[in-house]
């Protein structure tokens, strides 16, 4: 038996369902928002909203790098994979994203000569650079800090290498800043956190502690199985039964209190914070990653002096609302009338793992 | 003979009689073939089918198959989930200029063997040779007469309480060409291609249900068989459930699905739901002879993980449910667009 398979097969659900729905008939309706897309994905996939008690509800937060990243600059990448000397090398999801005009996305533009390269892993995109020395390779490198050491690793690789045809458009994302953002926001109202194991795996689970040190609100540092699931939201609704909040650490097959430090060094060395847009939630201090200023020659937006165009939002979309966990996609007025992902509006909608195209496959 | 294809191989000239005598015709040997005449002449009397398929599957070679082998069954399978017996195939390339001669000749020495398998003459083909950079190295089209064993009324024979089977475990084929696509897969890897011909397993499940030639039984007791290809098993339900009165539940505990396509699966962001089988075959029949179907099915090679997943049921019509471990339930929608690997 694969060590996996208890987490994906879990047999004593009924017995903990019991004790959510003990917890929560003490509490009345509670709502847990999960800030990752894979979580998001993992929870509609598992079916696990239709065996809750009624007044647990859970929340899609910002969890899918693809929904957080502006329409703005999208535009900005689509123009550039216009240019005759630019190869654009991204994760599969970027691919669908549409800028403000809809139905224009990278992939859109690989239909009309646009030279687009889907990729796993930053490391193909040293390789594709060295390949083709005649041709400027752009990596977009986006992501929670999940992904953040690899794209440092490999601007490393590149700088050791003295690639000069290779750069890389930063535009990773810090959780920490967005999630204090979001509880700091107006109609906050989300009881408690399922907090992302993957990002954790780097940040360390004490990433996270800021939940109850400053806000007294509880976090479980989740994985993605279905039992995973379960124990974090069991361990929620306690905490929240409890009026006891900590940060637990669910996922600790795999998370670390401190997280990776080979990986954090690595981050540490190549970006510093910087502000950063999001969409739907604006500006937020400190909540992305820049290149540091000895990296410079790889950094897309010096070398090609990138200033993304003016905002235009979408008319109708509410992925805005939606990533703030204030709205649920059913209740966008675009949802499946115009909105669907065959046919995405917002990029919520566009990833596989974005709240909406999470609701409209899984119909939830 | 040069070891790269070259575009004389596809002038029409004598490259490409050479290309044909020396490795086609040995390879493909029969009558119909050696007359080499603008299309061959066929005898039968019987209701035919008749399919086609185009095969670009990149990269070529893939674990348990390649590109040749796959152009056989992808074409036979449609033809035997057709109700057909598959008996003639057509074949034609198109080569990319600098293609390796010895990999093309692999690739009719796997076409060959597997036609000899599924019991398909290769009796008329055409090559093609485009431009260096104008392909993909090699492209591969056929289309198949089978003489027909059996009538399924599809889609609208279809009854709630209807058994749905699968001959064998989920997305191995999708699953393998991804891995082996994004170099990740390793020699000793246990993920293979599912890539097989489903002839004999289609022939069991039609007898086991009294469909022959010669004794129809009505109303058939088969109603649909199918090869979930592209968009996988969760793609191919939904057609048959999509605007039909009725809907099908599947148990995800009974679903077959190999611990090395679920582990591929994580790692590379898919859902073996939506990655394509190649030799695998969906069947909705009556209740009652569903286990008789299974039992037929497990005893042919390929047909061994044979299960029963799901039911046709009247609620929420024209949707595929999905009873999922944890004992929830949810939709299971159709692929949209191409599967796209995640981030994180």
């Amino acid at each position: 038996m694969l060590y996996d398979t208890w987490f994906k097969n879990p047999k004593d659900v009924p017995v903990l369902l019991e004790k959510i729905k003990k917890y929560s008939d003490k509490t009345g309706s509670i709502r847990l928002m999960e800030i990752c897309g894979t979580h998001t994905m993992a929870i509609a996939r598992s079916g696990i909203r239709s065996i809750l008690p009624e007044n647990v509800h859970l929340l899609s937060g910002p969890g899918c790098p693809v929904c957080v990243t502006p329409s703005n600059v999208i535009d900005m990448i689509l123009s550039l994979s216009q240019e005759p000397n630019i190869r654009i090398t991204t994760y599969g999801d970027l691919l669908r994203v549409p800028g403000s005009t809809r139905g224009d996305s990278l992939l859109s533009r690989r239909s009309t000569g646009g030279k687009v390269e889907s990729v796993y892993s930053p490391t193909e995109t040293v390789r594709i650079a060295e390949e083709h020395p005649e041709t400027e390779v752009i990596f977009l490198g986006v992501g929670f800090e999940t992904t953040a050491p690899g794209t440092a690793a490999c601007i490393l690789d590149a700088a050791s290498r003295g690639l000069k045809n290779f750069s890389v458009l930063c535009l990773l994302k810090r959780t920490e800043p967005a999630i204090r953002s979001l509880i700091e926001s107006d109609d906050f109202a989300v009881n408690g956190f399922i907090c992302p194991g993957h990002v954790a795996a780097i940040i360390g689970a004490n990433g996270f502690s800021f939940l109850p040190d400053d806000y007294r609100l509880p976090g479980v540092v989740a994985g993605f199985e279905p039992a995973d699931l379960v124990y974090s939201i069991l361990e929620l609704s306690e905490m929240i039964a409890n009026r006891a909040p900590a940060l637990k650490n669910e996922y600790i097959r795999l998370v670390r209190q401190k997280g990776n430090p080979a990986a954090l060094a690595l981050m540490a060395k190549v970006f510093c914070p910087a502000g950063s847009d999001w969409r739907g939630l604006g500006y937020i201090p400190d909540s992305g990653y820049a290149i540091r200023e000895e990296y410079a020659q790889w950094d897309a937006v010096r070398k090609f002096s990138l200033i993304p165009p003016k905002v235009k939002e979408i008319p109708g979309c509410r992925c805005a609302q939606i990533i703030r966990g204030v709205m649920r996609p059913q209740e966008c007025p675009l949802f499946r009338r115009g909105c669907s992902p065959d046919n995405p509006v917002g990029p919520c909608m566009v990833s596989g793992e974005g709240s909406c195209s999470a609701a409209y496959q899984y119909g939830e | 003979m040069n070891d790269r294809i070259t575009l004389d191989y596809g002038s029409g000239g004598s490259k490409t009689s050479e290309l044909i005598e020396s490795i086609l015709l040995p390879a493909f040997n029969n009558d119909a073939l050696a007359s080499l005449g603008d299309g061959a002449v066929l005898s039968g009397s019987q209701e035919l089918v008749f399919s086609t398929d185009s095969f670009v599957v990149s990269p070529w070679k893939f674990p348990g198959g390649d590109i040749g082998k796959l152009s056989v069954c992808g074409t036979v399978n449609d033809l035997c989930m057709a109700g057909g017996i598959p008996k003639y195939l057509s074949l034609s390339f198109i080569l990319e200029e600098g293609f390796s001669f010895s990999d093309f000749k692999n690739i009719v020495s796997s076409i060959a063997e597997e036609a000899k398998d599924a019991g398909v003459s290769i009796v008329t083909g055409d090559t093609k040779v485009v431009d260096a950079g104008k392909g993909d190295g090699i492209y591969i089209n056929t289309a198949g007469i089978g003489f027909q064993r059996a009538v399924l009324p599809g889609k609208p024979g279809i009854h709630p309480g209807d058994a749905v089977l699968i001959s064998g475990s989920i997305g191995c084929h999708g699953a393998a060409v991804m891995m082996a696509r994004s170099g990740l897969l390793r020699e000793d890897s246990p993920l293979v291609s599912d890539c097989q011909p489903l002839h004999r397993i289609s022939a069991a499940a039609l007898d086991a249900a009294g469909m022959t030639a010669q004794s129809s039984v009505s109303p058939a007791p088969i109603r649909i068989l199918r090869d979930p290809t592209r968009g996988g098993v969760a793609t191919t339900l939904n057609e048959f459930t999509e605007q039909m009165p009725f809907s099908i539940e599947l148990d995800q505990s009974a679903l077959p699905i190999d611990p090395a396509v679920e582990a591929a699966c994580d790692m590379l962001g898919l859902d073996p739901f939506y990655c394509a089988c190649e030799g695998r075959m969906l069947a909705v029949c009556e209740p009652g002879i569903a286990e008789s179907v299974l039992d037929a099915i497990s005893k042919v090679p390929g047909g061994e993980n044979a299960a029963r997943i799901g039911t046709v049921t009247e609620d929420m019509p024209g949707k595929v449910l999905l009873k999922t471990p944890l004992g929830g339930r949810r939709i299971l929608a159709k692929l949209s667009g191409m599967q796209l690997p995640r981030i994180c």
